[in-house]
């Protein structure tokens, strides 16, 4: 593996639900320490985009190559082997709530690695406070966190096993604009300088915006424009102007049935 | 449409869902024999499947003894065969509705409360959490609920039997007029191994039935609420349906005079 290998990189991948084709065709590269931001409307395949990296979901064609790797054919352990490069913040958080928050945290460090309860405990904590969370809220059971408190447990919980790539799956949806911004700056400053390579999926350009190096957007199952996050305005691509100023009119129509 | 075409889609759709479940069988019953076995969370889970299935699974024991008991008598009145009532009690409820009735209670208890929590990880993507947090969601939740489901069904019917025929007891004693220790005594003595070992195979069958339905329409519940409640609600009505039908089956291989 060289540094011109990519972290992560799609291509041609194609995932049907019965007739309805989600992906089709996504070329996609992720170079090591990279930002990306694949931005789109709602029900255009980004989170399942994800899920086939993760191997949640598996293509009916292309490939995926994670450090040059062809992962889409793992199995068993070496399956489970690939997973621990990653994590993830899901939208809703999704935090056991038959845990506390610090075993929350811990969780992947405890079940995950094997780490004994004592040493992954203090990982927590540790990790806790790195999203402006005290030892006071380690106690607590998730479903006592309002919304963003939840979102900033799962992204403690995302950084907990210093994974090397980190996905965010609509990081700053139903939070308050304030506390978006607080999760922006939380994304930004727990993985700079990490060397981390991260894959964010949003509708929210405010975030997309700071968050990100580089953007790409989904449409209708394709990659239809890729560039830097500074040249996102200029990018000369009406269906990007159309999503990135929030208009209703333009070339791409609002589908109605799913 | 055509008829072909409606009996086809029918038999297609029936071929899916069995593969499905046989898949789903299959990597459930591969991860509890293969290490490793979580075992805190299979005690966690023996305490909340088997130990509070007690109370339910025990007044329904004690109360089926005690319309057994009646019942026969009434029978065996007829033809002046009442002393046989502790005996048809004891093999009765040991051979078939010892299991059978917890099996049903286990079922409602049981396999609801195993779809409704796993359904509602499901949705709300805790189980994706786990995958991503390099655990095996079958390895972490379907194992334990189903081990704890085979190892506490057979103890729970154990104890429903003792229950059930004491419950037959408790009716003849007070208002049949029967002897206490001669009941008892025809009891046990009349009872043999295969009776009582044929109903705690019983037991492990529907307790294996019971986690697996459980966990699987919990696995493949869709949507919000709405998914999770149609996912509880096939749960207990397929575990219910399977029970009874594994029960014949059971009854015929263990059949011996």
């Amino acid at each position: 593996m060289t540094d011109a290998t990519p972290k992560v990189e799609l291509r041609g991948v194609k995932k049907r639900f019965g007739s309805k084709v989600v992906l089709d065709g996504v070329d996609l590269k992720i170079d090591r320490a990279e930002s990306l931001v694949v931005i789109g409307g709602s029900g255009t395949g980004k989170s399942v985009m994800i899920k086939c990296v993760l191997g949640i979901l598996r293509p009916e064609e292309g490939e995926i190559f994670v450090d040059g790797e062809e992962v889409t054919k793992l199995r068993g352990r070496a399956r489970d082997e690939y997973l621990k490069k990653f994590s993830m913040l899901f939208q809703g958080a999704a935090l056991f709530d038959s845990l506390t928050v610090w075993e929350n945290v811990a969780f992947g460090l405890i079940q995950g690695r094997g780490m004994n309860r004592k040493q992954a405990r203090d990982i927590a904590i540790e990790k806790l406070a790195k999203v402006g969370l005290g030892a006071d809220v380690a106690l607590l059971s998730p479903a006592e966190l309002s919304g963003g408190m939840q979102k900033r447990v799962g992204l403690a919980r995302a950084i907990a096993s210093d994974p090397q790539i980190i996905f965010f799956d609509e990081p700053t949806t139903g939070l308050d604009p304030i506390m978006a911004d607080v999760i922006n700056d939380l994304i930004v400053s727990s993985v700079e300088g990490m060397g981390i390579t991260t894959l964010s999926i949003t509708h929210d350009m405010a975030s997309a915006r700071k968050i990100s190096n580089r953007i790409a957007m989904l449409y209708k199952g394709k990659i239809i424009w890729d560039g830097p996050t500074k040249k996102i305005d200029a990018s000369g691509n009406e269906y990007v102007d159309q999503f990135i100023h929030g208009r209703a009119v333009g070339p791409i129509k609002m589908e109605v049935r799913a | 449409m055509n008829i072909f075409a409606l009996v086809g889609r029918a038999v297609l759709t029936f071929l899916a869902m069995a593969g499905r479940l046989g898949i789903f069988t299959g990597r459930a019953v591969t991860h509890c024999v293969s290490p490793p076995i979580y075992w805190s969370l299979l005690l966690k889970q023996m305490f909340r499947i088997g130990w509070l299935s007690l109370p339910v699974v025990g007044l329904t024991a004690f109360f089926t003894g005690g319309v057994l008991a009646l019942q026969i008598y009434i029978g065996s009145y007829r033809y002046g065969a009442e002393a046989f009532v502790p005996q048809v009690v004891a093999l009765g409820i040991c051979r078939e509705l010892g299991p059978v009735i917890a099996g049903l209670m286990f079922a409602g208890r049981v396999a609801a409360a195993i779809a409704a929590e796993i359904g509602t990880m499901r949705v709300t993507e805790q189980i994706d959490a786990l995958t991503t947090l390099a655990t095996n969601p079958f390895k972490y939740l379907v194992a334990p609920r189903m081990l704890a489901a085979v190892i506490t069904m057979p103890l729970l019917v154990g104890v429903a039997d003792i229950i059930g025929i004491f419950g037959g007891y408790s009716v003849s004693t007070s208002s049949l007029g029967f002897n206490g220790y001669v009941y008892l005594n025809n009891s046990v003595n009349f009872l043999t191994n295969q009776d009582v070992f044929s109903g705690l195979i019983k037991a492990a069958a529907f307790g294996f039935i019971v986690s697996l339905m459980g966990c699987y329409h919990g696995f493949n519940s869709k949507g919000g609420a709405q998914g999770v409640g149609a996912a509880t609600t096939d749960a207990v009505t397929s575990s219910m349906i399977l029970i009874l039908a594994a029960n014949y089956i059971l009854t015929s291989l263990l059949f011996e005079t």
